[in-house]
């Protein structure tokens, strides 16, 4: 399980990564930043680049800034910086809730949340809570800047729409400010640690009168890639926490699980409806207690 | 921290004391195979068929040869022309079997050509480089079909996928059936799971053409290595070196290697070159030594009102996969136990063992019988909720009785000691079973599925393998041989020699605490080495929980004629005879007279360097060695098919309380309790590891663990990512409770520990997941039982 | 193929190597400079046999590079022992409490946990299992190790 033959470049700026993409011509070069999921892709000869652009010396990629209605994150972050992040754990609760089941401490000291996300793995908890808050992504090549949606970036297990000479520089997720706000986050895997085969996000918030003013919903491992659950939102959205049940009712249409070795389609669709439902419940609860 | 109800009269024996081997491991100073660095090694990479059966029509390997740095592609064809077959256990003329393959794959993953290069970078370019026309076959897959369906046919030499299939009756079966009220029938099916170790399989060769010896390095357990490598190798046993002092990391049986060892040792004596293959993770899980017992068995049990059970008969389909090798006789060790602790009276056994295009199957912890366990706890199981009676009074009433020892059960083992139902009490005791149903009954009352576990099982030690002639006529061996030599140096210090490898079982350790014991002096002074091959005196391997038995009685006995020797020479240069010497704490004095004695280093120094002081005709130096049959062992089966097997009997008492998570089908341990009697324990803390570390692979094949195949015979677990071993979560807090019943059979009451863990606790799990769901009226007596097993059969049951 | 020279700082001396970009930081650990202590399990990020302290936090030297290790600075097993060669008290306590049998993953084990008492001086049985869940055991099913670790912490806090 050796990679096979590529050239290694450390650029010491965005600029140079830029202009390294985009003189690849025929060539495939690729970023790496944690390589937490790339290189055993590489060791496996399943992801076998040209040329590794190593990002970590690249100055500015890894701060976590509060910029009021969202937090802006650098790309090469790391997870266990955002583990360890105040901002984070104030202002994203969610993602904070689920951040400590993304691989383990060994992996989250290397792996990075622009790593996370570009990779696309369909249970991936970061993808997941930034889907969820309609979060964007900064992607840069030598010719523009683009800032994404992340709402139609993942288009396939372990696929997304990032060019080849684009770097992702930032990750944008909205920060919710009302009084009474909960999050929920439920996986299922088959070791405590393992990959999630089946995941639920969810965060709420509560009008005074205790209505769903605001949802956020989403769900891995019942697609090739990470899904927001916009009927599920819809169907909350102006209902009261005795209405829950009624809001799943359109999810199989959301969904479309498969088969894989580690359990089919069924069980994912069954799983991932409970979990959801625990999830929102356990959203509306918190928020209930924030409003009290 | 394990408790205790015997207290040790010894002096370093059942002590608490550091082990000998952990020192280099904390401090990274292991000498594991690949750590190993001869001068001018050169690296293989192997090239695996993508193909579960294919034929193979051309192997072009002239660009691969071409690359830099690339010295060497050996195909099946050459390497097939110059050795010979690798060994099965069954006697199989038309199954032959290469290290690569010859004209036809037969699993996918089954090397097809090796590439030897200056690193193994280069190696696995090269490979990556060689090109190969397959046409691919339709594969012979689904275990059942093997016996009676029209199959491809995995080896058309032999004609059939049937590679074994007897049936054996031991007592009067049909006329205990007829005598029986009551009987069930049932389906019990173990998962194809293994022990894979956290080392892959590694090997290193060299070979010297002037002295024309074949030294090998390797993570390697399994008897008879050497043989093998030189029969292969069509070359004589002495000129074959195997490094005994390799430490391998981890094994419980797998690590066998043999096919490694012969590509490894021929590319280094074609080549001139010292060579190396250390397996990478995909090599060893799908072409590797990985894979374990894929067994279906099909019991019918007769029994009594009371639930005691007279009579069983039980069918075993193994499906040993490709290549068989020993895994066939995986289906006799268990005659050793076949019944359990279980007082039976009569058996009808049928082996059936077939061939698959799947990975072959290798010796896994147990010998075969961690299945066979599951399957005789599923029947206790099983008659328990058929009459309505408690789970753990029906097996008490079914244990064999502490006055009862020693005790035959029909195919011929002989029990040799123990006291199962105060295990079994104490196990209940320890995890006060009341207040476990209790919190059990809680947790439904919260509307959770909760469920207590229990099962007992006996673990057989030592080793006697003629089951084996049962498989085979062939195999008339009777010899089952652990040997060691203990030498004392003229400044009195000790040192041990043994003659095998060790994978954790911690030998160096019961080797020197077993002579400090004998000789009153501190183990920590004395040294234990493992001899290579063309050093070392006879051996058989460290597997079946048998060196402790086998090898550490040998120990006893050298050390106890080393110190009779003393007492000789001591005797003498007093001028008394030798039965007035008395030795205590190195010194040898005379009774009654304590003021004339000598200490240990004077009689050492006369030993070896004054011969006027020492009794005429006395051997010089100190020295003596011991090469130990296992006890009871020696015979061949009577007319009646029944043969004494495995000498030495451990028993163990488990018991786990579960939950079931009802919305995902996960299964949370939340408590395990065992109790266990494995005789005179020599260290504790190496006895409560193998212990804890049993359950905990135990759980593993209850759970986890699977070598999922597709229906067209491609491995679908073929990383860790899908291979699933329990991490520190999966495993809870284990309780244990420690008894001792000494064995009669050896030199101080020690039996086996090292599989007992693990032949346990899956049907200890299985019985708790089971309770969990009786309310339900779900039973699931599959292996893995898995989270998606579980939720789909909730899910049917409430449609 | 072309190497790369690469400094890096292991154990606290500072090593020059040149490697091809593709050599992985175990492979060059071992391989190049035989600190054979740190031991290849799986090569796909799963075991953690291969843990060293990267920059003073724990990695998979198998999901790195060695070029990355560029001016970064390394602890592996060897590393724990102190400069007078005495072990460390955690490793005294893997010892003490037999938390190994064939010793393969202690390395790895050692280093995860030696990462967890500095963050955490008094981490209970969940903390442990939490830290060392990325380092998979075979033989020991677990116990001796969390009873290691506690040992050490517990020592520790009582000054021993």
């Amino acid at each position: 399980m050796k990679a096979a033959t590529f050239d290694y470049v450390r650029p010491a700026s965005v600029d140079e990564v830029c202009r390294l993409l985009a003189d690849a011509g025929e060539m495939e070069r690729k970023i790496i930043a944690g390589g937490q999921t790339l290189v055993p892709l590489m060791a496996m000869r399943m992801s076998r680049p040209d040329m590794l652009i190593d990002i970590n010396d690249v100055n500015g990629l890894s701060e976590i800034e509060d910029k009021g209605d969202h937090l802006v994150i650098g790309g090469c972050t790391r997870q266990r910086a955002l583990e360890r992040s105040e901002i984070i754990s104030k202002r994203l609760p969610l993602l904070a809730k689920a951040i400590r089941k993304v691989g383990h401490i060994q992996t989250r000291n290397r792996g990075t949340i622009g790593g996370s996300i570009v990779h696309g793995d369909p249970t991936a908890e970061i993808s997941m809570a930034a889907l969820a808050l309609e979060a964007s992504v900064l992607l840069r090549s030598v010719s523009e800047e683009k800032e994404v949606p992340l709402d139609g970036f993942f288009e396939a297990a372990m696929v997304t729409n990032i060019e080849p000479d684009q770097i992702l520089t930032e990750v944008r997720i909205p920060v919710w400010e009302g009084a009474s706000i909960g999050t929920g986050f439920y996986e299922t895997a088959s070791r405590e640690s393992d990959y999630a085969i089946v995941s639920a996000m969810a965060q709420i918030e509560l009008a005074a009168d205790g209505t769903i003013v605001k949802a956020a919903v989403s769900a891995g491992g019942v697609a090739p890639c990470p899904l927001k659950l916009r009927g599920v939102e819809l169907a909350l959205k102006g209902s009261k926490p005795a209405e829950l049940s009624s809001a799943l009712d359109g999810l199989d249409e959301e969904i479309d699980p498969d088969t894989d070795v580690h359990a089919t389609a069924g069980y994912r669709s069954r799983v991932a409806r409970r979990l959801i439902t625990r999830a929102i419940e356990d959203a509306v609860s918190e928020a209930k207690n924030e409003r009290d | 921290m394990g408790q205790t109800t015997t207290l040790s009269n010894y002096r370093y024996v059942s002590r608490k004391r550091r082990t000998k081997e952990d020192r280099r491991f904390i401090t990274g100073r292991g000498k594991f195979v690949a750590d190993v660095e001869v001068p001018g090694m050169k690296h293989v990479a192997v090239l695996p068929s993508p193909h579960p059966r294919a034929n193979i029509l051309k192997i072009d390997t002239s660009a691969a040869m071409s690359m830099s740095g690339v010295h060497y592609v050996l195909t099946g064809d050459e390497l097939a022309r110059e050795t010979s077959s690798l060994f099965h256990g069954l006697d199989l003329p038309n199954v032959k079997w290469h290290p690569l393959a010859v004209g036809m794959t037969r699993y996918a993953g089954e090397w097809v050509a090796a590439v030897v290069a200056d690193t193994r970078y280069i190696a696995e370019d090269a490979a990556e480089l060689i090109e190969v026309e397959y046409e691919s076959l339709p594969a012979a897959v689904d275990t059942e079909k093997m016996i009676d369906e029209d199959q491809p046919l995995v080896h058309p030499e032999h004609g059939s996928n049937i590679l074994f299939r007897k049936t054996w009756e031991w007592g009067p079966v049909a006329d205990d059936f007829a005598s029986m009220p009551h009987t069930i029938s049932y389906r019990a099916r173990w998962g194809r799971s293994s022990t894979v170790p956290i080392e892959t399989f590694g090997v290193v060769a060299k070979w010297d053409e002037t002295t024309e010896v074949m030294d090998v390095w390797a993570s390697i357990q399994m008897p008879q290595y050497q043989d093998q490598i030189a029969a292969v190798l069509r070359m004589p046993m002495n000129n074959v070196r195997v490094h005994n002092d390799v430490d391998v990391g981890g094994s419980y049986g797998v690590k066998r290697g043999i096919k490694h060892t012969v590509l490894v040792c021929y590319l280094a004596k074609r080549l001139g070159v010292p060579v190396r293959f250390i397996e990478d993770r995909l090599d060893n899980m799908s072409g590797g030594d990985a894979h374990g017992p894929d067994r279906i068995f099909d019991v019918t049990m007769a029994f009594d009102d009371d639930g005691v059970i007279k009579s069983m008969k039980m069918r075993a389909l193994d499906d040993v996969g490709a290549y068989p090798g020993r895994a066939p006789l995986q289906l006799g060790k268990p005659m050793t136990a076949l019944c359990g602790p279980y007082r039976v009276n009569s058996i009808e056994y049928e082996a059936i063992s077939v061939t698959s295009n799947k990975t072959g199957q290798v010796p896994v912890r147990g010998f075969g019988q961690a299945p066979t366990n599951f399957a005789v706890e599923t029947g206790l199981e099983r008659v328990a909720k058929f009459l309505g009676l408690d789970r753990v009074e029906v097996r008490a009433r079914n244990l064999v009785r502490k006055d009862e020892f020693p005790w035959k059960i029909p195919p011929g083992s002989l029990y040799d000691s123990g006291d199962f139902h105060a295990v079994l009490d104490s196990a209940i005791k320890t995890s006060d079973w009341q207040e476990l149903i209790s919190r059990r009954d809680a947790l439904r009352a919260e509307g959770k599925l909760a469920g207590v576990g229990i099962a007992t099982c006996l673990e057989p030690g030592g080793g006697n393998n003629i089951f084996e002639y049962l498989f085979n006529p062939k195999l008339e061996i009777t010899t089952f041989v652990e040997s060691v030599l203990i030498k004392v140096e003229p400044s009195g210090a000790i040192t041990a020699v043994m003659c095998t490898t060790t994978s954790g079982q911690g030998h160096e350790t019961m080797v020197s605490t077993i002579a400090g014991e004998e000789l009153e002096r501190d183990p920590d002074t004395i040294r234990v080495v493992h001899g290579d091959s063309l050093e070392a005196l006879p051996t058989r391997s460290p597997v079946a929980s048998r060196m402790t038995i086998v090898l550490g009685t040998a120990t006893s006995n050298a050390a106890r004629e080393i110190k009779d020797k003393m007492i000789t020479i001591a005797a003498y240069d007093i001028g008394v005879e030798k039965e007035q010497i008395e030795y205590a704490d190195g010194e040898f004095s005379m009774r009654g007279e304590p003021e004339k004695k000598l200490s240990w280093e004077e009689v050492c120094h006369i030993a070896h360097k004054q011969f006027h002081r020492m009794p005429p005709g006395q051997e010089l130096g100190l020295q003596a060695y011991s090469v130990q049959q296992v006890p009871g062992a020696g015979q061949l089966p009577n007319e009646k098919n029944e043969v004494p097997l495995y000498p030495c009997f451990s028993f163990q008492a488990h018991v786990p309380l579960v939950e079931i998570d009802r919305d995902t089908g996960k299964v949370k341990l939340h408590d395990y309790y065992i109790a266990h009697d494995c005789g005179t324990a020599i260290n504790p803390d190496i006895v409560r590891g193998m212990i804890i570390g049993g359950v905990a692979h135990g759980i593993g094949a209850a759970l986890y663990e699977k070598f999922e195949y597709d229906p067209d015979g491609q491995l679908l677990a073929g990383t860790f990512v899908d291979y699933l071993l329990p991490s520190s979560h999966e495993i809870p807090t284990v309780t244990d409770v420690e008894h001792c019943t000494p064995s009669p059979l050896t030199s101080l009451g020690q039996k086996g520990s090292g599989e007992g863990g693990y032949l346990g606790a899956p049907a200890a799990v299985a019985s708790a997941v089971n309770d969990a769901l009786r309310p339900l009226d779900i039973e699931i007596n599959e292996l893995p039982i898995r989270a998606r097993d579980i939720e789909t059969a909730l899910y049917e049951k409430s449609k | 193929m072309k190497e790369i020279e690469v400094t890096l700082t292991v154990n606290k001396r500072v090593h020059t190597v040149n490697v091809a970009p593709r050599m992985t930081l175990v492979d060059c650990l071992r391989d190049i400079l035989r600190l054979t202590g740190t031991h290849v399990g799986c090569e796909h990020g799963v075991c953690g046999a291969c843990s060293v302290m990267f920059d003073g936090e724990p990695v998979r030297s198998c999901l790195m590079f060695a070029v990355q290790a560029e001016g970064h600075e390394i602890t592996t097993v060897e590393g724990l022992v102190g400069e007078d060669g005495e072990i460390s008290d955690l490793q005294d306590s893997f010892w003490e409490c037999h938390a190994m049998q064939c010793g393969y993953c202690t390395p790895g084990m050692l280093i995860s946990s030696h990462a967890l008492l500095m963050e955490n001086p008094s981490p209970d049985d969940h903390d442990i299992r939490e830290a060392i869940s990325g380092n998979l055991c075979r033989c020991t099913g677990y116990q001796q190790i969390v009873e290691a670790v506690k040992m050490a912490a517990e020592r520790r806090q009582e000054g021993l």
